[in-house]
């Protein structure tokens, strides 16, 4: 046995590389266990031409006209949606021995948590990406071009990076990924759907509007129209873009905590 | 010239003091006091529930301990916990491997994660693989692999750098009667290789076959601890068993070697009796019973088949001391998930 042992120790990876290791187990997971991408995909594939279909004859006259208004809440809707994996992921691997060995190394705490967000990033940009690809297929035409696709895109990405803090929280406190996934949804379906998504809030009762005004979600999508449209966005932006860093001062040291604590 | 005393604490891999943790009203570790010298096997031996997975997670820096203390290779383990962290491996009680990755996969994160390099993780991980005999699985998943050959990954995993303390929660639960010689030949190598292991089983056979010293735990408490040889001789004598060529010949037999020292007993084959010495404490009193026993049958002209000597099983010292049967060691059919 001699041969196979090796007694000195390099020095354990750094916060960066642990936490790049991990995500190229999430990636690994996703390539070895393709099944689980089935969320990814099928949420935003069905949000996008259910939604448009269903609603785009009432609500504008058309499904055309319709899907230059609901294209940009789509994509919003669909990757945050998707977020709620990450804590019901997250939950599921707690449980493993895996991560128990994982915790029992000279690794930087976090990493495993951040290597995890970092894959899942990946599966919102193919979300947002599916949205996108679906409804320029479907005849949306993006009058800020490209570059404004890409610039809501990122938007999106950056609040959906920050929400998956609370979900990452969630899923340190709850026992089982069942009980993230129904809570999540439970807490998401009010918060996007109460939003300027579908419609126009001018046409809820005032009590609805002034929520959908207040509503990150809103802002979001208020900016992500704008980006995409072609038009100023600046203070929309800045405003998902607090709303983001406030989430991610809440929920990240909260997580941080929860998981020192497990 | 100054004679230096190596210092007792410097010598221990493991010294628990009073180490108690409660789950709700379950105080699923009441108490326990541990010394484990380094460079051995130290089996903690006890049925389900007795506490030792949570006394392991303790060690490991997995659970905090409500009351009392824990040091494992001279650091507390919740205030130095990364410098503890350094210094061992754990294999848990199921699996610590990644399901989903491949054996080769398994290996590599973790070795990157220790810190070697792209390329020597790679060497290292395709020497582990040839040496635990998974080269051929080296691409299938993990979640694929058989029961023996996972928990041999999860060794692997565990030596990528040589631990000095490898902690083992139950490694051959549920494993067929051939993994488990094989893994445990896997264990001696790696404590012959410098590692202290602390082994947790319930299974008797386990403890006795690979540990030098045994904790027996029981309800989240420390009831005996010792050598094989010392637990034995704590709780009963030395014995023999003996066959006989003809059955007939029994209550013959039983009254020509019982005396006032020696207790004879009826085996429920009709064809043996065991003896026993029960206030003797020597190690070479079976031998002696034997000597005497033999002697004395084959004057008398009776025929012996059969003969075994030997001191109780731990199965007895488990019995006497907790009251309750340990788990049978898994036969092939058991083994089968």
């Amino acid at each position: 046995m001699t041969a196979i042992s090796w007694h000195e120790r390099p020095a354990p990876a750094g916060p960066a590389a642990a936490s790049l290791a991990f995500a190229w187990r999430s990636l690994l997971k996703i390539k070895h266990v393709p099944e689980q991408l089935g969320d990814v995909i099928g949420i935003p594939v069905l949000f996008t031409l259910l939604f448009t279909y269903l609603f785009g004859g009432a609500l504008a006259g058309s499904t055309h006209g319709y899907l230059q208004f609901l294209l940009p809440g789509t994509l919003t809707l669909a990757v945050v949606f998707v977020t709620v994996y990450s804590g019901v992921t997250l939950n599921a691997d707690l449980a493993t021995g895996a991560f128990d060995r994982f915790r029992s190394m000279p690794v930087w705490r976090p990493a495993p948590i951040l290597g995890a967000l970092i894959g899942d990033i990946g599966r919102y940009l193919l979300a947002g990406g599916l949205v996108i690809g679906l409804g320029l297929a479907m005849g949306y035409r993006p009058a800020g071009g490209a570059a404004g696709v890409l610039a809501a895109l990122a938007l999106v990405l950056l609040f959906a990076s920050a929400l998956s803090w609370a979900w990452i929280t969630l899923g340190l406190v709850l026992r089982s990924p069942n009980a993230v996934m129904s809570i999540g949804f439970v807490i998401l379906f009010p918060v996007t759907f109460m939003s300027n998504i579908f419609v126009d809030p001018a046409t809820m009762p005032g009590w609805l509007h002034g929520v959908s005004d207040v509503n990150p979600v809103s802002h979001l999508v208020t900016a992500t129209r704008a980006l995409m449209s072609g038009t100023h966005a600046t203070p929309q932006v800045l405003w998902t873009a607090a709303a983001a860093a406030l989430l991610v001062a809440v929920f990240a040291p909260l997580a941080a905590l929860l998981y020192q604590r497990k | 010239m100054i004679t230096a005393t190596p210092s007792i604490i410097g010598d221990l891999a493991v010294e628990t003091d009073g180490l108690v943790k409660t789950f709700g009203t379950t105080r699923a570790v009441d108490g326990v006091n541990l010394a484990i010298p380094r460079g051995s096997v130290y089996g903690v031996l006890g049925p389900n529930g007795a506490g030792k997975t949570t006394t392991i997670r303790i060690l490991a820096t997995l659970l905090r301990p409500d009351g009392g203390s824990a040091r494992v290779l001279g650091h507390d383990v919740v205030r130095e916990a990364a410098a503890v962290r350094k210094l061992i491996s754990l294999t848990g009680q199921f699996a610590s491997v990644d399901a989903d990755l491949t054996a080769e996969e398994n290996l590599l994160l973790l070795s990157r994660l220790l810190g070697y390099s792209r390329r020597q993780a790679r060497r290292r991980a395709g020497e582990l693989l040839a040496a635990f005999d998974l080269t051929g699985v080296a691409r299938h998943q993990a979640a694929r692999l058989s029961g023996g050959m996972r928990r041999k990954l999860d060794l692997a995993a565990s030596i990528i750098v040589a631990p000095d303390l490898l902690f083992l929660d139950e490694p051959t639960t549920g494993l067929d009667p051939r993994s488990r010689s094989a893994l445990w030949d896997i264990v001696r190598g790696i404590v012959a290789d410098g590692t202290t292991v602390l082994l947790t089983t319930q299974y008797l056979d386990e403890a006795d076959k690979l540990a030098d010293r045994i904790a027996v735990i029981d309800h989240g408490r420390v009831i005996a601890a010792g050598t094989r040889g010392e637990l034995k001789n704590s709780v009963g004598s030395a014995g023999i068993r003996i066959r006989l060529l003809d059955p007939a010949h029994r209550s013959r037999a039983r009254d020509l070697i019982a005396d006032h020292q020696i207790v004879v007993h009826d085996e429920p084959d009709p064809a043996v009796i065991s003896a026993r010495v029960p206030a003797q404490q020597r190690a070479e009193a079976a031998g002696e019973l034997a000597a005497y026993a033999l002697g004395r049958l084959t004057g008398a002209g009776i025929g012996v088949s059969d003969f075994a000597l030997g001191q109780p099983s731990l199965d007895e010292v488990f019995l006497a001391l907790t009251g309750s049967q340990a788990a049978p060691a898994p036969t092939g059919r058991q083994a089968i998930r």
